[in-house]
């Protein structure tokens, strides 16, 4: 599939408004302006879209829940893109940054918004900087602004940045953090389709979600959904990191497998090395071995192999990657991030941090493997936010299919497998 | 006034005078960012001028280093919120800094695809370079060094942030040089990030 969120970031000037003009850009938003908001969720709801955040939702059913019974209601656009291996959002909002503002105009209109926030990590500043600059942009030309395009419909478009939370990424959280609290979860139902953004209805999208809203106005919802396999369609960015020639971002077809991503555009794994390990769907998510690399790299694809296509965020680790130092990696992260909210999440990932680094360090012993088992399984499934299962994930997976690495350290006391692009000594932190 | 006429109020400690936050010099917005952050309210609703918490203590952070016992009072009562209220979230976001920190602050991604790109000889370089661990700064201010997590460019990895400015694809080597640098040209060392400066080419 030829690129189409992406076609032009390679292009110096991709991401002034001239070069979008010329671009067929705004076109879809002048094109909507003339429809009526619910023809709009309707033409999203036939194209299948789904969330590209991380849970797949579809995107036309969560315009339909937002109540429209209630307002101001808002559009939040999630670009706190924290997910580890995750940076597709980077790339669209630095190259592409008027499809977003679009994409953030159309929604409002559809949901009846006049306001849409952009939420962007706190260390996005470059990005941010781009962005505030196109939206200016933006604003003087008449995209955004009252009367858009002299149609009556207004919208204004802010950027708020964040600092530095990972939490802040889950959608309740995200609110808070926007209100001015710390980035804590609230409980759902009720969802923020309803209860919001400041108690009102509210639509929380990721970033490359709403750049495929102004593609499925402009070219229809038939063309959109024919682009993929059923109930995966429109073009999809793939983030591919880790031990491959070419990382990057790659935009594809869902019809693409895996091996194709990582063999094909990633040109494979380093020269003199052996495929070991893919996590395809960002940290949060089980790990799929070599043998399943011939999966669809679709929602429904890997999710039947047994993983996730969370993020998209493809890690690929080769045969040097010790998987208790991966998990313990891992770990720290989850540790660090953890909002603090609920107690399986603060408390376990933190004893699972410490149970890992002790087995990593060969201190631990046989009885800490059904130790991390049962923390696990206590954080899994208990906690307020999906963050308790990500965290819990790492360890379950590499349990499950490495088993045999963590009994290694354990019966040699010591890391069995020391790669080479560690250091010499230890310089981690435990902050 | 004392609730008692006899005793005097606050002569002895209580809780509530529990300080966490130094509590610096005396602080206000400079006429600029009391401009800035007049114009930053008004994204939000004007009963909801809380919204602004996050950009206000930013402004304060930028103007001062770091954020003070003084900087939370003053961005609390432009805000009509209490001070507990700002020390949560400032307690809460890691890129707030209650410390001093140096002019440079070294912040390299430890998460995974940098790990296995060789992160942690990034850091362990950095570490023989300035003489500092993670966490520390060194005597003369001009460097903090500290480990974050993902910072969302892996697919440049290393990656290594310095104040706001990324520096990508980062070895070992290039960060020795970069340290050189800083010291020789101060702020024009900080380069942009990859995708900027292709554009540019
Ligand atoms: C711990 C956690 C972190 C998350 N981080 C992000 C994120 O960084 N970016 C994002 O778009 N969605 C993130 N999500 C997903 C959001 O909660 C939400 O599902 C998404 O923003 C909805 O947008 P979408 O329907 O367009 O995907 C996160 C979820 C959880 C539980
Ligand atoms: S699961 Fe973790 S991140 Fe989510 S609310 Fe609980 S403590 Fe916070
Ligand atoms: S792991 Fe370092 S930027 Fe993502």
């Amino acid at each position: 599939m030829e690129p189409i969120l992406t076609k032009y970031v390679r292009e110096p000037n991709s991401f002034t408004l001239d070069f979008y003009l010329q671009h067929e850009g705004y076109d879809a938003l002048k094109l909507a302006l003339t429809k009526k908001p619910d023809e709009i969720i309707e033409m999203v709801k036939a194209s299948g879209l789904r969330g590209r955040g991380g849970a797949g939702f579809p995107t036309g059913m969560k315009w339909q829940f937002v109540d429209k019974k209630s307002s101001p209601r808002y559009i939040a656009c999630n670009a706190d893109e924290s997910e580890p291996g995750t940076f597709k959002d980077h790339l669209l909002m630095e190259r592409n940054p008027h499809l977003l503002i679009e994409g953030c105009a159309i929604g409002c209109y559809a949901i009846g918004a006049k306001v849409a926030y952009i939420y962007i990590r706190g260390e996005f500043f470059h990005v941010q900087q781009i962005l505030e600059k196109a939206i200016d942009e933006a604003y003087a030309r008449g995209f955004l602004g009252k009367n858009i395009q002299g149609s009556g419909f207004d919208c204004d478009v802010y950027i708020h940045r964040g600092a530095g939370a990972y939490e802040a990424g889950e959608e309740t959280a995200l609110l808070e953090s926007l209100e001015g609290k710390r980035a804590q979860p609230r409980n759902k139902p009720p969802f923020p389709a309803v209860v919001g953004l400041y108690d009102k209805p509210t639509a929380v999208n990721n970033v490359e979600t709403l750049c495929n809203v102004p593609l499925i106005v402009a070219k229809g919802p038939a063309w959109y959904s024919a682009l993929g396999p059923e109930k995966n369609g429109g073009p999809k960015l793939y983030c591919i990191s880790g031990h491959v020639k070419r990382p990057g971002v790659y935009e594809a077809s869902m019809h693409i497998t895996l091996r194709e991503l990582i063999e094909g555009h990633a040109g494979g794994v380093r020269d003199g090395h052996t495929l070991k390990a893919v996590i395809p769907g960002g940290s949060s998510v089980p790990i799929l071995l070599p043998d399943q690399l011939d999966t669809q790299a679709s929602f429904d694809g890997i999710q039947k192999a047994g993983s996730l296509l969370g993020s998209a965020a493809i890690v690929v680790l080769d045969e040097t990657t010790c998987m208790v130092w991966l998990a313990e990696n891992l770990l720290h992260f989850y540790r660090h991030e953890s909002c603090g909210k609920c107690t399986p999440c603060r408390e376990g990932t933190d004893w699972l941090h410490q149970i890992l680094r002790r087995i990593e360090r060969g201190e631990g012993q046989m009885k800490d493997l059904d130790l991390l088992q049962s923390v696990a399984d206590n954080i899994a499934g208990k906690t307020l936010c999906a963050f308790g299962d990500a965290a819990a994930t790492p360890v379950l997976t590499t349990l499950k299919h490495f088993r045999h690495e963590y009994e290694a350290h354990v019966n040699e006391g010591r890391c069995t497998l020391p790669a080479t692009w560690r250091a010499r000594q230890p310089v981690g932190t435990t902050h | 006034m004392s609730f008692h006429p006899k005793m005097a109020y606050g002569a002895t400690f209580h809780k509530s005078s529990r300080q966490l936050e130094d509590e610096g010099p005396s602080f206000a917005y400079t006429p600029e960012n009391r401009a800035r952050f007049d114009a930053l309210v008004l994204r939000y609703p004007p009963d909801r001028r809380r919204s602004a918490v996050l950009p206000a203590l930013y402004l304060a952070q930028y103007q001062q280093g770091y954020i003070t016992a003084n900087a939370i009072r003053h961005v609390a009562e432009l805000l009509g919120i209490t001070r507990a209220d700002v020390e949560d979230v400032v307690s809460f976001y890691t890129m707030f800094y209650t410390r001093p920190v140096g002019k440079f602050v070294l912040q390299v991604c430890r998460t995974l695809s940098c790990a296995v790109n060789g992160a942690e000889c990034v850091t362990e370089a950095l570490v023989d370079k300035i003489g500092i661990k993670p966490g520390e700064t060194d005597p003369t201010g001009t460097f903090t060094l500290l480990e974050v997590e993902c910072l969302g460019a892996c697919d440049r990895a290393p990656v290594v942030m310095v104040n706001d400015a990324w520096h990508e694809c980062q070895r070992p080597e290039d960060v020795s040089t970069l340290v050189d640098d800083l010291k020789a040209r101060g702020e024009g060392a900080l380069s942009g990030c990859y995708h900027v400066v292709e554009g540019k080419r």
